[in-house]
This record gives C-alpha cells, structure tokens and sequence, in this order.
C-alpha cells in the first residue's frame, strides 16, 4: 500500500485520476475492502479445528489466514461472506452467522 | 519531394496506410470501405509494410482486435462504413474511454433501414458522441491529408483519443482524383517510426486497462475523457501548421469560402462543398454576397470559431446529410445553431435535410437553398426545417 505509484481514494478528483480508470500497480485489490459489503460472517472455532486446511483451499478470496501449515484467523477486510469455508468444514469449527 | 498521382479516395487512404506502416490492422470489408483493407491487404501479403493483419470476422470484433493492440501500445489503424460503424458502436466508446489513440478511415454510407449502400452522414453522425475525434473531407486529398495529420493529432501526450477520418462514400471513396502524396520518408518523419504510448499492457511498467468503474470514479475518468477533447482542439491546429509547413496546404477546423463580406452562407460537410462552391462562384459572378463554410472537424467541435465565422452574414442554411429524427433538425443544425446561441445571435438560421442514402445533390437545389436565403432575408418569412431534393 505505501509503495503504490497512484494511490486512488475515494476523494481523487478527475485531474489527479488516471486516463481511462488505468491501473498502474499490481496487486491493488489489496487496497479495496471488499469486505464492507458482506452481509452473512463466517465465525472460526479454534478449539473444534483440525487444520485440515480445507477451508483455505476453497476460499476465492483468499482470506483465510495460514501461519506454519495453522489457521491463524480470517482476513474480515476481503472476506466476502460467501459462506464456501463453513460449508467445506466437516469438523463443526466454522460457523455461518449474519453480520451485526 | 511530394509527387501527384491519380488515385480514388479510397486508394489514397490505403497508400497513406502504407506510408503510416501501423503496428496493427484489423478490419472487415464492407462497401464503399472494402478496398481499404483489400488493398492494404496486398500490402501486408507483398511484404512492403511491417504490419500485422488481423482478418477479423465482424466490425465488432475489427474494432476489439484494434483496442486490444492499441492497449498493448500498438499504433492501429481500420476502415469501415455504415452498418460496420454500427457493428462497432460498443466498442467505440470501449476504445475512446480507455483513451487509445486508433485511426479509423470510415467511407460514410448510409444505415440501414432501408438498406442502401450509398452516401449520406447517417453512420459517423450517429457514432459523433462516442468519444471519437472526428475530422471530415471533400477530396481524396482531404482524406489523404486528414489520415497523415490523424496520427498525429490522436497521439498527442494531451489527447490520447481515437479519430475517424471520414469522406464520402462513392463520391469520394471510388472516384478517382489529382492529388499530392508526400514521399514516404517525408510521412515516416512526420508521424515517427512508433507510437509512444503512455501506458500499455506489455513492455517495462505493464498496467491494467479497462476496470469495473464504480459510482465513486466513472464520473472523474468521463471528465478526463472531456478534457482530452477540449486539448484536442489545440493540437489540431498545431498538427495543421506543422502539415502545412511540409506540403503547402493549410488546415484549420473549417474552410471558409468567400465569406469575408458573405451576407447568405451555407455550412455543410464533405464532397457536397465541391457542388456548393460551383454554385457560390456563379452566383459571385451574378453579384450576390453568397459564401460557404465546410466543417472539417467536428469533434471537438469549433462552437466558438464557428460563431465567429458567422457573426457578419445574415442567414445560414446548414446542410445536413442526415437526420437525427429529433422533429427538431439534423445533427450539425443543431449543433451551429447552439454554437451561435449568444455569440452571433439575430441570424436566421434554417435547416437542409439532403442527399439521403445517396440522392443526388444538384447545382440547382444548392441554387435554391440560397435563393430561399435571400426571400427570407427580404421578407423575414421562411421555414426554419426543410428537406431538400426529396419528391413532395
Ligand atoms: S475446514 Fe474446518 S477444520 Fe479444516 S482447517 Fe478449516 S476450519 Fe479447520
Ligand atoms: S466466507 Fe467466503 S470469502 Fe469469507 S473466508 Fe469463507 S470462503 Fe473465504
């Protein structure tokens, strides 16, 4: 985030905006919560997880946290709430509950 | 040294091609534009240009294939008419939005229905608020010298903006005219070896292109996009000095004829000119303060200029070559008389519909044109929306 070339905001004006909407970095989607819009939440239960890492496998948004082969939480700024992880879960260790 | 050859408009677009040596043509035939892309085929097959043909399977695809190169940094270059413009209208604003300089050499034609494959301004007057630069001409010469200083005009650092170059159907596109080419070296120099695009998809700083683009953001690209097309009226009068410097013939937004002490004057595009220049010099002859103006560029288009160029006649005819079925004129009408909305106000200002789907447009109705001018001048009485040369 700190070594983008452009840093879009949402207070850009059209004279400091690129041509065209043209992306100059990759891997930006970094910047965008794409999690502000989820409207149901999956809940991790550390205590029933088995780290089979299943759930990480089917994420599309890659917001399950891995540390050493361990789930070590959820990114909530890109998890979309799509519910892939809980229903993937055999284990009872991820809940499915709507956001508050 | 420029030589003189004999060419039709459309070989003098696609011999400009060759001269241009794009990265990139993609095009589907289609009459009256078909030879461009036939003859620059021929080209590509002889091995005297360096560029890649793609022979697309529809004008949609034309036009996708040549925003896909331009994105890649390419400079591109395609032909079209009529129903083929229309095929391409999707991405026509794709290609202007995502600010990629293109030329696309469009032999107007009328659009379909009812099918007619002659003249008239129906398809570029339709396609006129896609975000294109769009620069018209009488002549193969025009045509020729419009492509050349296209190039130059859509590249610039302060537009970045796809143009059309746009001429007469069979009345410019197959008939076969005097005109000046410039060597090939002379063009080389002008339009330079490459284009240097800003941003591409490939090369040293790849970027993305064409985003999703939310409330939050569209509305700043759009007002971007505006700005390019107000530098452009800039640049393409710098691109017309420096032309003029290296062939002779001068270039501005408009030809102005006989208008300096004009009293009636037409405004109209393209080949019709000609015939309406006849008419201006006869009835000069006769003593009648008569004078014309023929629109080169008309996006961006010269509102101020315009005004300006029209602030001594008396009465304007604007000659529309279409019609925008509004029940309140054709397009350019509609345009010149904003224009002169609180700059040149007190004109009668009437309206010509002619020449649709290629009808004839003789001396005589141009004659008449002039005639109702003057009657209306004298009694105040006209109409201001008339339909010329159509059976009642
Ligand atoms: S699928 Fe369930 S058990 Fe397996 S790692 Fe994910 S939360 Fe843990
Ligand atoms: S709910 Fe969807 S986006 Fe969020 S962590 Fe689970 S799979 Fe990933």
């Amino acid at each position: 985030m700190n070594n983008r070339k452009m840093n879009i905001t949402p207070n850009t004006t059209w004279k400091e905006t690129t041509p065209g909407g043209v992306i100059l970095d990759a891997g930006n989607a970094e910047d965008f919560k794409t999690g502000d819009w989820r409207a149901m939440r999956p809940v991790w239960h550390e205590d029933k997880c088995k780290h089979c890492l299943l759930c990480w496998v089917v994420c599309p948004d890659n917001s399950i946290l891995v540390e050493d082969g361990k789930i070590k939480g959820f990114d909530y700024d890109h998890c979309k709430g799509c519910g892939v992880c809980t229903k993937q879960c055999k284990f009872g260790a991820l809940d499915f509950v709507p956001e508050e | 040294m420029a030589k003189r050859v004999s060419l039709s408009g459309n070989e003098a677009v696609a011999f400009g091609m060759k001269q241009i040596n794009p990265d990139v043509v993609a095009a589907f035939p289609i009459t009256p534009s078909t030879e461009v892309p036939q003859y620059f085929s021929q080209f590509v097959a002889n091995g005297e240009v360096d560029t890649e043909f793609v022979a697309v399977e529809s004008e949609h695809s034309a036009m996708s294939a040549c925003i896909g190169a331009a994105a890649a940094g390419g400079r591109v270059m395609t032909a079209t008419a009529s129903a083929g413009l229309a095929l391409m209208w999707e991405m026509l604003y794709v290609g202007a939005s995502m600010r990629l300089p293109m030329v696309l050499a469009v032999t107007n034609r009328a659009l379909s229905g009812p099918i007619n494959i002659h003249n008239d301004h129906s398809d570029t007057m339709g396609a006129r608020d896609s975000g294109w630069i769009q620069l018209y001409g009488e002549s193969a010469q025009e045509a020729y010298d419009n492509l050349i200083q296209a190039i130059r005009i859509g590249e610039h650092k302060d537009v970045q903006l796809p143009v059309m170059v746009c001429y007469d159907g069979f009345i410019t596109s197959h008939a076969v005219e005097n005109l000046e080419m410039l060597d090939d070296e002379e063009v080389k120099k002008f339009v330079g070896v490459k284009r240097e695009a800003p941003f591409a998809l490939i090369g040293q700083d790849p970027v993305s292109m064409g985003p999703l683009d939310l409330p939050n953001h569209y509305f700043e690209h759009k007002r971007l996009q505006a700005e390019a097309m107000k530098n452009a009226k800039k640049v393409i009068l710098e691109i017309a000095a420096e032309y003029e410097k290296l062939t002779g013939r001068k270039y501005g937004f408009f030809e102005e004829y006989k208008m300096e002490d004009a009293e009636a004057a037409i405004v109209v595009i393209n080949s019709t000119a000609g015939t309406a220049k006849f008419v201006v010099d006869n009835l000069r002859a006769q003593g009648k303060k008569v004078g014309l103006i023929k629109i080169r560029v008309f996006r961006p288009f010269p509102a101020e200029e315009l005004a300006e160029a029209l602030k001594n006649v008396k009465a304007v005819a604007v000659m529309d070559k279409a019609d925008s079925f509004s029940a309140a004129g054709g397009p350019l009408f509609a345009e010149v008389r904003s224009a002169m909305y609180g700059r040149a106000d007190g004109k009668i200002v009437t309206n010509y519909i002619y020449g649709l789907g290629g009808r004839d447009v003789t001396t005589t109705q141009i004659e008449k044109v002039y005639a109702d001018l003057f009657n209306a001048i004298e009694t105040g009485k006209y109409e201001v929306y008339n339909y010329l040369g159509v059976r009642e």
